[in-house]
């Protein structure tokens, strides 16, 4: 389904659609695509999560509902407002735009943020379109270093030369806002570490192995995201995962390559199928000759969880079952800073360069 | 018998004592030694006993001679740690002959001997209270009665602890009073305070379990006044002979020594209910108890049974199907006392209660009823335990009626529970029997017999079924009216909302929707009304399905194993 060009329109048919039902004295009814584990499936095909096709009805009489229906139609004016006034607004000014107190109680219109952002969610669901497109931001998660120009407007950002920091990669990097130019990388390494990430710039990894080097600060965000996909699909870059060896970690390289249950309906944009995962794991413990004293013994959380991922479709491959079983078998995990008990540069003259050589990568 | 051996062994070293035996230390050393046995722990529940012990007379006599009882309790601190408690009734009084032996001798009393519901049961409390003032004070109990013949009699008794006799200090008649009843000073050693286990709580349980008695309690910080509720006594009591399947060895052979019948046939038919010639004959002969042609012997002098035969008799009884005691022996208090008495004292939003059908453990019968009250003034959970409507205020954790209350599922019925309920209810337990199972002398837990808790939550369940429908009632009303105002709530900002995508008014869109909301709780409420009233009718038809309990007290005979 491809994304709507007119967000505006959509607002307005939602709203009188509502109305409409009302004044025939009916019990208005929003419907939304259910975001849950059991209305997702994985699309072997593309090798994304998709949302299924299932719905739920968001009814004023049901008083379960009201309160989130209120809300729903009250972030669907305010984007309205903002999208006529011409500007975008960060989630957060939205949630403020939207808090007030209910006369005759002590309950608010919204109570958290964490109240406001789900609805934005359900609304890009149900409109078809894309928080960006509603002229909502979120806060920038992250960073990006290499051989790419960034046309942001006006203004033309060099991202070899950004230092020590890097570029920060704002929460909207839609083509019609952000265009990559001079993309002279072979590759693209997503780190999920900072720190990491630092080192390998401070290294000049980036100039040495002539790729782009992005850190998503842990889970990455939507613009991170968007950008990983946009840099493989338009300049065919490959792309390597470069996390921690635990569960968490490879949670954060499946939602980058194949989406995440929450954003579901927006795989197509978000998610990297072709992303391959260069490390850690904890079969490099052998390969690498890491001293055994770095590991760290799994707790109860973490065989939980990896016995959970074991289940998973997308862990399926024989490969990615075998690392599973293996991390259960030696009872560890390891963290990418691990790697410096070998040398603080053995992560960017050693590590990787090998591992790309040889290609000696989980799909 | 849960009644001690210790007591038996008492009552029969009290006849040797009078007849001049040596061995006559033993009931003072008893009751010296074994005051805990009796309750006399420490100085607060002593009080709360002698309390007790002479209201529970007071009552007993009062209504005996069915008269609506007033009884007047005072407790005054002389000094610290030692009362004056006086105890005054409206009963018919005492005979001037018996008022020193009723105090004066421990075990003496006409309840003993008798099978018959009432709250005394050993011919214990009373002098015991006479005998723990003395040991502590060193002074003489003080009695007043008058049986309306415009004599009043004035005695001022001891106990000769060693002989089990009164020792009258001092004694006269006073004239020109026109009243009949009981008036008794204590002065004893105690401890007053107002908590859960105390003097007064005793009196509020007890107003509430006898809603026809006007209670006047001066305590050391104020009055207290319980009004009479209701003005009608439970019906009479009558007595009756004991049970063979309640009889055990030990009993019956005194029983048989004791006995005036001249044979064991005549005797089990005229001691016992329920044992016709048949049944007499069925017993001697499967007890083996035969004669020289191999018949039952039924012409053997009971004082002519070894002990041996004995053994098989109660055998034999436990292999014998027997008719179930007869019931009219109880005095329920019935569900309407039982409301009115809650109601009264506890002024609640809701009560129930219901008076189960009698039913019998080991031979003696027994009658349960259960009262719960909820919501008014009512603020925390409250368990309120009774047999033959004396409260029950310690040894909660080891009596039937605890086990009871926490083995019911709560929550099915809607309460809040964790094992016990924790909403504002009050429950009220009542046993009413000839022979009430106590774990101990003192009398203040129910023995766990299976029939005895099964009995109480069959009660608490039903009292239950009726407070879940109260309740969810109560609860539908809360839901409806809070349904409605989240509709109303949220009314506004939605408008607001919808007008800023439509462009339409705000008020008109927000009529609209109030108008939905308001159109869509009629509808809603009319539906639960009738759901309400189908659950209703399905419960109504479920309740007259269930197994009729007095079904099964009329055709009795079920094994003597089953109802142990």
């Amino acid at each position: 389904m491809p994304i709507t060009e007119k967000p505006m329109e959509r607002l307005k048919e939602l709203g009188n659609k509502t109305l409409a039902q009302i004044e025939k004295k009916k019990n208005p009814d929003i419907e939304l695509p259910v975001r849950v584990l059991s209305n997702i499936y994985f699309d072997e095909k593309s090798g994304l999560v998709r949302l299924g096709d299932k719905l739920s009805h968001r009814t004023y009489l049901n008083v379960a509902h009201t309160r989130k229906f209120m809300q729903t139609l009250m972030v669907a004016a305010e984007c309205k407002k903002i999208i006529e006034q011409g500007v975008t607004t960060s989630i957060r000014d939205l949630y403020y735009a939207l808090k007030r107190t209910i006369p005759g109680t002590k309950e608010n219109t919204v109570e958290d943020q964490s109240e406001s952002d789900p609805i934005i969610e359900d609304l890009e669901a149900a409109l078809n379109t894309l928080r960006e497109r509603l002229n909502l931001k979120a806060d920038r998660k992250g960073y990006l270093a290499g051989r790419i120009k960034i046309i942001d407007g006006k203004d033309t950002i060099d991202a070899s030369k950004m230092g020590s920091s890097g570029w920060a990669i704002p929460s909207n990097v839609e083509p019609e806002k952000i265009k990559f130019a001079d993309v002279k990388a072979d590759y693209v390494l997503v780190i999920e570490k900072d720190a990491v990430w630092q080192r390998l710039n401070e290294d000049k990894f980036w100039d040495k192995e002539n790729c782009i080097i992005i850190t998503g600060k842990g889970q990455p965000d939507r613009g991170t995201r968007r950008a990983i996909n946009r840099l493989h699909n338009e300049f065919k870059l490959p792309v390597y995962v470069l996390t921690d060896a635990d569960a968490w970690g490879y949670y954060i390289y499946s939602v980058i390559k194949q989406g995440s249950i929450n954003l579901s309906f927006l795989s197509d944009r978000l998610g990297t199928p072709e992303a391959r995962f260069i490390g850690l794991t904890t079969q490099d413990v052998e390969k690498f000759n890491i001293p055994k004293n770095v590991t760290i013994k799994l707790n109860k959380g973490d065989i939980k969880r990896t016995n959970e991922m074991l289940k998973y479709v997308w862990f399926k491959p024989k490969e990615w079952q075998q690392e599973l079983n293996h991390m259960l078998k030696v009872d560890h995990k390891l963290e990418l800073e691990a790697l410096s008990a070998k040398g603080i540069k053995f992560i960017s003259d050693k590590y990787l360069p090998q591992k790309i050589k040889e290609k000696d990568f989980l799909p | 018998m849960i009644e001690g051996n210790a007591i038996d062994n008492g009552k029969v070293k009290t006849a040797q004592m009078v007849s001049g035996s040596a061995r006559e230390i033993a009931i003072s050393e008893f009751f010296e030694k074994n005051r805990h046995l009796l309750g006399y722990d420490n100085k607060i529940k002593a009080l709360l006993i002698i309390v007790k012990e002479g209201v529970d007379n007071g009552l007993d006599a009062t209504e005996e001679a069915r008269i609506l009882p007033d009884i007047y309790i005072k407790v005054e601190e002389l000094e610290k740690e030692k009362y004056k408690i006086i105890i005054k009734d409206n009963g018919p009084g005492i005979l001037k002959k018996h008022i020193p032996k009723i105090f004066g001798t421990l075990l003496y009393g006409s309840k003993f001997h008798r099978l018959r519901q009432s709250r005394g049961q050993q011919g214990l409390g009373i002098s015991c209270a006479v005998l723990y003032s003395q040991l502590t004070t060193g002074q003489p109990t003080e009695i007043i009665s008058s049986t309306g013949d415009g004599k009043t009699h004035r005695y001022k008794l001891k106990i000769d602890v060693k002989k089990n006799e009164p020792i009258i200090i001092d004694e006269d008649v006073l004239d020109g009073k026109d009243w009949h009843g009981t008036q008794i000073t204590f002065q004893c050693e105690g401890l007053y305070r107002e908590h859960k286990q105390s003097v007064l709580e005793y009196i509020k349980q007890t107003a509430i379990s006898n809603p026809y008695a006007n209670i006047i309690f001066d305590s050391p910080t104020g009055r207290f006044e319980f009004k009479r509720g209701i003005e009608k006594l439970p019906k009479e009591p009558k007595e009756i002979k004991p049970h063979l399947y309640g009889v055990e060895v030990g009993i019956l052979a005194r029983m048989l020594k004791e006995s005036k019948t001249r044979t064991l046939s005549g005797f089990l038919t005229s001691e016992f209910t329920r044992v016709g010639k048949t049944i007499a004959k069925e017993i001697i002969k499967k007890a083996g108890i035969l004669d020289d042609k191999g018949e039952a012997f039924m012409m053997i002098s009971p004082r002519k049974v070894t002990d041996d035969q004995i053994v098989s008799l109660v055998k034999a009884v436990k292999e014998t199907k027997l008719m179930r005691p007869p019931t009219d022996c109880l005095s329920p208090l019935g569900g309407h006392l039982i409301e009115e008495g809650l109601k009264k004292e506890l002024n609640p939003e809701f009560v129930v209660a219901v008076s189960r059908p009698p039913a019998v453990y080991r031979g003696w019968p027994f009658q349960i009823e259960v009262g719960i009250a909820y919501g008014g003034s009512i603020t925390e959970a409250k368990f309120m335990r009774f047999a033959n409507r004396v409260p029950l205020l310690y040894q909660a954790g080891g009596c039937a009626i605890t086990k009871s209350i926490s083995g019911t599922d709560w929550r099915r019925y809607g309460v809040q529970s964790d094992k016990m309920p924790t909403d504002p209810v009050a429950i009220f337990v009542h046993m009413a029997s000839v022979w009430v199972p106590f774990t101990s002398e003192s009398k203040e837990a129910i023995a766990s017999y299976p029939i005895i808790i099964k009995e109480i939550k069959l009660a608490l369940q039903e009292c239950a079924r009726k407070l879940s429908v109260y309740l969810s009632g109560v609860r539908r009303a809360q839901y409806q009216a809070e349904r409605r105002s989240i509709f109303e709530r949220y009314a506004h900002e939605t408008a607001v909302a919808l007008s800023e995508l439509t462009g339409k008014p705000i008020e008109k869109i927000e009529t609209d929707i109030k108008d939905i909301a308001e159109k869509n709780i009629k509808t809603i409420e009319l539906s639960e009304q009738a759901t309400e009233r189908l659950e209703k009718e399905m419960k109504e038809g479920e309740n007259k399905k269930e197994p009729d309990k007095e079904k099964a007290d009329k055709s009795v005979q079920s094994s003597p194993e089953k109802e142990v």
